[in-house]
């Protein structure tokens, strides 16, 4: 009060930022969730609403047309003796386990290859790429089965160098080989991505490697593997939650039954039949609750194991 | 196709320096380049063999397709199996399927590109409490099998009465429910200087201006590779319509091919596969036009396919 009309006016045009920050704080924290609202809306009515409702459903029985009845465990317990399930089990981890490595390792070879200063390297980027964008389609699928069918091409080829397997699609032992095959087609998308983590590899590393006599499989463990570590395990990540949850091909190819002998019942595939066609909305829930478990565990492996051996740069190690 | 070669060999040239040119003799290197070039010319074979078969057969004779003449030309090569496709099935014109899918795979565009580019604002350019949790929830959904959320979801569409519409289809694209369309528009805002909204906002814009008269302008390359992907993701989209969808008249193509499967049990082969090259028609242009922003947005993203 006794400090001069200037000397106030200055102190309160120094108090202002303060109410001002505030008042920008509120306005920005108001215009975050505005802006926010559509994925908000539908993170909440379209995934946590659902995610809630289908743990609640996994212990109920639901046929969708009679309220739902509680029924603790029992779902998770009959899946474990329910052969069609183990079976769907076996049929998605041994996809898994075997078609994701190859089409890794593919993807990684053919990036190698591709790696260098050559005439054409866009054109094969794009050629390899090409049947990733379409090979989740219900026409490559439908194709697919008509190429591996009896006296198909992949027979009639086959045929040719003596090797007579008759078709694939009712072969129970052969229409693994086959899915994998259709998914290391695919190898496009991850080795566009690979790709461009080569690319970032300094060159220099290879050229002193070279001096020091080192050779193209030294190389490659020593400088390759560490310096692309990321982009592996960003691959190996993506690519196996995606490989467990492989769907139309699976449809299309069994005409949605899954057959021959249950050999092409994937576990989304039988999820889907439960769900859809049995009508068993409450065991088809618990299904989806075991998928996302283990999803989520095998993440978790990935990234606890990670450390060991993916190397961020800035990394001491 | 030529043109493919010309924008990315020039980056190669400047970004792989990985042998020395010195230690190797001109012939040693003409050797490597054939060796180069019969590696990847038979990997494209290989890679294309699929989709040249398909685009083959669909011009041949039913008889002449699974018969022992496995070479790609056929001298009987004609329209009609397209013919026969493009009648439809069920009394259903195949150009009413073309109709259904592009609405849906055009709403998918419009809803994706208007609910992920506000929603990659507000997490990429405004700062407000709980911002970086739901970010962590929003990747964590990335990962999450989308499995777990049908089977509720149908249950609640069913309970309004919209099974057998396209609102189910459409209603998780205008609510930015495609995660990775966000985490991608996310990515590219960040990149963009903040000096932008700052001076922006010293001129006095608000938020709504800055989204409308900076970003989205700057955002050209995001929303392009957007479209192109939630367009193809759309046009391909099989479960979605098999879950939602009822009447014939309303199928997208995928479900209409399965019902051409079902109903002709494989026994005109050539109108099958036929139909399956005009279902795929639209992905392969955009995929000609548009090949490197789909592979760049693929190698700067890791956008799957």
């Amino acid at each position: 009060m006794t400090q001069s009309p200037t000397l106030s006016r200055r102190s309160t045009s120094s108090d202002l930022p303060q109410p001002r920050k505030s008042r920008q704080r509120g306005a920005d924290t108001r215009a975050g969730y505005t802006f926010l609202l559509p994925w908000l809306l539908g993170f909440i009515a379209l995934t946590v609403g659902p995610m809630i409702s289908s743990l609640y459903l996994s212990f109920t029985n639901y046929n969708l047309f009679e309220p739902p009845k509680w029924i603790g465990l029992d779902n998770y317990i009959s899946l474990f003796q329910d052969e069609r399930f183990l079976q769907s089990v076996g049929v998605t981890v041994s996809y898994v386990v075997f078609g994701t490595p190859i089409k890794l390792a593919a993807a990684l070879a053919i990036a190698m290859l591709l790696n260098s200063k050559r005439k054409g390297q866009g054109f094969y980027r794009s050629a390899f790429y090409a049947p990733s964008l379409i090979g989740a389609s219900v026409s490559i699928a439908i194709v697919w089965k008509a190429m591996f069918g009896d006296s198909g091409p992949v027979d009639q080829s086959l045929s040719f160098f003596g090797i007579n397997l008759g078709g694939w699609v009712g072969n129970p032992s052969m229409t693994m080989p086959m899915f994998i095959l259709l998914t290391v087609w695919q190898f496009g998308a991850p080795m566009v991505i690979f790709l461009a983590g080569l690319k970032q590899i300094p060159g220099e590393l290879y050229e002193a490697a070279s001096m020091d006599g080192a050779g193209p499989i030294r190389k490659f463990f020593n400088i390759t593997w560490p310096m692309l570590s990321p982009v592996i395990f960003f691959n190996l990540l993506m690519e196996t939650i995606h490989a467990f949850q492989i769907f139309n091909a699976a449809y299309i190819i069994s005409n949605g039954e899954g057959g021959p002998a249950g050999s092409t019942l994937f576990y989304t595939l039988y999820l889907y039949l439960r769900g859809f066609s049995d009508f068993r909305m409450g065991y088809a829930s618990a299904m989806a609750w075991l998928l996302v478990i283990v999803v989520g565990i095998i993440t978790l492996i990935f990234f606890r194991t990670s450390k060991s051996w993916v190397h961020y740069s800035g990394d001491s190690k | 196709m030529t043109t493919i070669a010309n924008p990315t060999t020039s980056v190669a040239d400047t970004q792989a320096p990985h042998y020395n040119p010195k230690s190797e003799t001109a012939g040693a290197k003409r050797l490597k380049s054939i060796i180069f070039h019969v590696v990847a010319l038979a990997v494209t074979a290989v890679v294309l063999y699929p989709a040249l078969w398909m685009i083959a057969s669909s011009f041949k004779p039913n008889a002449e397709i699974g018969g022992s003449n496995t070479s790609l030309w056929s001298s009987n090569f004609s329209f009609d199996n397209f013919v026969t496709a493009m009648e439809g099935i069920g009394g259903v014109s195949t150009m009413t399927f073309f109709t259904n899918s592009l609405i849906l795979a055009l709403g998918a565009v419009v809803g994706t590109i208007l609910s992920a580019s506000v929603s990659a604002y507000a997490f990429a350019r405004i700062k407000f409490p709980g911002r970086s949790m739901f970010f962590g929830m929003m990747i964590a959904t990335l990962l999450l099998p989308f499995h777990v959320v049908i089977i509720p979801q149908y249950i609640i569409f069913n309970q309004l009465g919209l099974v057998d519409t396209y609102i189910p289809l459409l209603v998780g694209k205008f609510l930015a429910a495609d995660a990775f369309f966000v985490f991608l528009m996310v990515q590219f805002m960040r990149n963009l200087p903040a000096e932008l909204d700052e001076a922006a906002r010293i001129d006095g814009a608000g938020h709504a201006r800055i989204f409308g008269s900076i970003m989205l302008p700057l955002m050209k390359p995001a929303l392009i590779s957007t479209s192109i992907f939630s367009f193809i993701w759309s046009w391909n989209d099989f479960l979605g319509p098999l879950l939602y969808l009822n009447t014939p008249e309303k199928y997208p193509l995928p479900l209409a091919l399965r019902l051409f499967v079902d109903q002709t049990q494989s026994s005109d082969y050539g109108a099958m596969i036929a139909m399956s090259v005009l279902a795929l028609l639209p992905v392969l242009v955009f995929f000609l036009v548009f090949q490197r922003y789909i592979v760049e947005g693929v190698s700067t993203q890791g956008l799957k396919g």
